[in-house]
Order: structure tokens, then sequence, then C-alpha cells
């Protein structure tokens, strides 16, 4: 759980993001305390996975910061960031193994290039994470050899490698049978217990949201417009808010002028 | 982290204290295995002072029980607190080890366990 006493494990102050001319993120700023886990709830496109990327650097922001244990992680050298790297570990949507290697080596790589563990030690920890996740008896086979439940897991596998103090996930649940994303949302549960880790949940699974969230953040349009327990959430009286967690789709009422002119305007 | 080993009896206690993590288990592993290739048949580590253990401390345990069926060296754990018994229960690897409460308590039933035979 959040330790209110602590400095913040991850600070998102005043984060401006764009695309092109497109404002992406406006004005965002967050906490995340160590040892909590953060879901960031909201409807596609609405920044959620692009907050995340920034909080492994994957993003340079137009304007703001990101402070990982109290370093500015958007304005530092390369090196000094790798360093920090290290402590972060990341589920992407669409797993991100290397074809060319068997699971086992996708697993065992980033102890390989950066430490200094025997190989020995090596082996025994990425059979405890494939045990983990619930993939003993495929160590040798290859990414395409396996389903996209067991890619996300092989994915995880390496993402917790390093034994990270930040574990980052894209849209865990994406692509997977409701059996599937209900044991990752189990396995965050028992990490959480586990070991000391601070860890950060995009998804718009408000099932799975409700299930691992110690507080969740609500996006909407490139801005937070709630953050909270999940009680206060469930509680919020945003219209936003309560449009997500209704599921009530967008109205189709629209600016008849606006929408004339977007389809009549030049420069096709 | 701090690794120290003593040597009373017929047995080797290896105390360690502070975060047996990525960085520092090589040192454990280094005592560890040196232990249990001496001449003492009981080898124990101490871990009240263990205040974290990752992934790697647990494989360097395991590479000990490994070694240990292979020298005949009764090994065992004391002093293990939640944090390093939640990680062992997560590897499910909490009914592998012979683990004791305390040191007294290891001392005097380490003698009555079999030496490890689980692997093949």
């Amino acid at each position: 759980m959040a330790n209110d006493a602590a400095e913040p494990m991850i600070r998102v102050a005043d984060l401006v993001t764009h695309y092109d001319e497109r404002r992406i993120l406006n004005h965002v700023s967050l906490e995340i305390m160590p040892g909590e886990t953060m879901v960031i709830l909201g409807g596609s496109g609405t920044g959620k996975s692009t907050l995340l990327r920034h909080m492994t650097r994957l993003e340079i922001p137009t304007s703001g910061h990101v402070y990982i244990k109290g370093q500015d992680v958007c304005h530092m050298p390369e090196e000094q960031f790798n360093q920090i790297r290290r402590k972060i570990g990341m589920l992407f949507q669409s797993a991100a193994l290397f074809n060319s290697m068997t699971v086992q080596e996708n697993v065992a790589l980033p102890l390989r290039e950066l430490t200094q563990l025997e190989e020995p030690t090596i082996r025994i920890m990425t059979r405890i994470k494939l045990d983990l996740v619930g993939l003993s008896g495929v160590e040798r086979f290859m990414p395409a050899q396996l389903s996209g439940g067991m890619k996300k897991r092989a994915g995880l596998a390496r993402a917790l490698a390093m034994d990270p103090e930040i574990l980052l996930f894209d849209e865990p649940s994406a692509g997977l049978d409701p059996i599937t994303a209900a044991g990752i949302d189990s396995l965050i549960l028992k990490l959480k217990m586990a070991f000391r880790m601070t860890i950060v949940v995009v998804t718009h699974e408000l099932a799975s949201a409700f299930v691992i969230a110690d507080r969740i953040t609500v996006m909407h349009e490139g801005e937070i417009i709630v953050v909270g327990t999940p009680e206060e959430v469930r509680n919020s009286r945003h219209p936003r808010v309560q449009q997500f967690l209704n599921r009530v789709p967008e109205g189709n009422e629209r600016d008849v002028k606006a929408y004339l002119r977007s389809l009549t305007e030049s420069g096709f | 982290m701090k690794v120290l080993v003593r040597i009373t009896d017929n047995n080797t206690i290896i105390d360690c204290t502070g975060d047996v993590d990525l960085y520092s288990s090589p040192q454990l592993r280094e005592k560890l295995l040196e232990s249990m290739r001496g001449a003492n048949s009981r080898v124990l580590v101490n871990m009240s002072g263990v205040s974290y253990i990752d992934s790697s401390g647990i494989a360097t345990l395991v590479e000990g029980l490994q070694l240990s069926q292979k020298t005949r060296t009764r090994f065992g754990l004391f002093g293990l607190r939640s944090n390093a018994r939640s990680v062992l229960e997560l590897a499910r690897l909490n009914k592998v080890f012979a683990i004791f409460d305390n040191e007294q308590e290891a001392l005097e039933k380490i003698s009555s366990t079999e030496p490890f035979s689980g692997l093949a």
C-alpha cells in the first residue's frame, strides 16, 4: 500500500505533449507512491498509454517533468537514465518478444546484458519467472509457437527478469480471453504482495481496475479528471467518470455546421 | 549487504544482512558455495537481518540446495522475515528448503534432517 510520508516513486509534473499539432497530454500531474498499484483508466485515445510511455522515457514531452525517485528522467543524459531504466519493467501491449530467440533466452537477455550474475543463477531466475507466469515447460519454444496469452505472459516474465522496483503494464488484458485476463490480474496482486513493487497499469477494463488498484486515475481527452481510491472513483459525480463507469456511449448529437465544414473544407 | 561466515563444531552459519539483490547476491553465492564445498556437513543461512531478497537471492539459495545434494551437506535457512517468506512462497519454494524459526531451533533440528535429495 502507499506510504503517505514517503517521497513519490513516480511524480509527473505539469506534463504537456503533442503528436504533431495535436495535444495528447494537457498539463497532467500525478504522484504514485512506493508500493502502490495505480490504475490509469480511460477510453481509447485519452492519452493514458502516452502518459505511461513518458514514465520510461519512450516519449519526451513538449513541456513538464517526470520524476522517478526524485530524478527528472525527461531531462537527464541517456547514460544516467540507463541506470534508472534497470529499475523499471514494462509489459507492452504486443509483448515485444524477440522472435529469433527462445522464450528462455528472451527472459534471460536483460540479466545477461546488464548484470554480472553467473549463468547458473540466471538460468534459475529465468525459470522462476517463467513458472511465476505459468509458463513452465515452454522455455525452449520460439515466440511464434506461443498463443497470444502465452506471449503476454512471456513478456511479463521478461519485464520481471530484473526484479524491477517499478512495473508498468500497457493494457495487460488486451486481446486475452476473460480467464487468461483474470489470471494476469491475480498475478499482479501476487507481485504486489510479495515484492516491493510500484505498479502502474493502463487499462480500459473496469473489472480489472477495481480488483487490482490501490488508487485509480481516470483520464479524458488528455487530462486527469479524477484520482482516488476505487471507492472514491466509484462515488465520483464527475459526468465523464459516471459515463465511463456506466458504459454510456458518446452521444450522436453534433454541431451540424461544424460537420458540414469538416466535409467541405479544402486541403484533402 | 554483508555476509559473514561463522564456524561452530560441525556447523557453518552464514550471517547475511541487508538487501540481497541483483548486485549483492554474487557475494552470498560465493560464500554459500564455498561453505557447501567445505569440511562442515551442516550449512545454515541466517536470514534474520535480510530486509529484502529478490529472485537472484532466491536463485542463489536454490544453487546452494543443488550443491548440498552433491556434497551430502545438510542445508537450512532460519530467521526469515515476511518478505523473504512471501518471495519463497511466490516462487513455490517454501516447501523445498529446511526452514527454521531461529538459530537455536536450526542447530537442534538440522542434524536430524536428511540431506536434500529432491533433484534427479
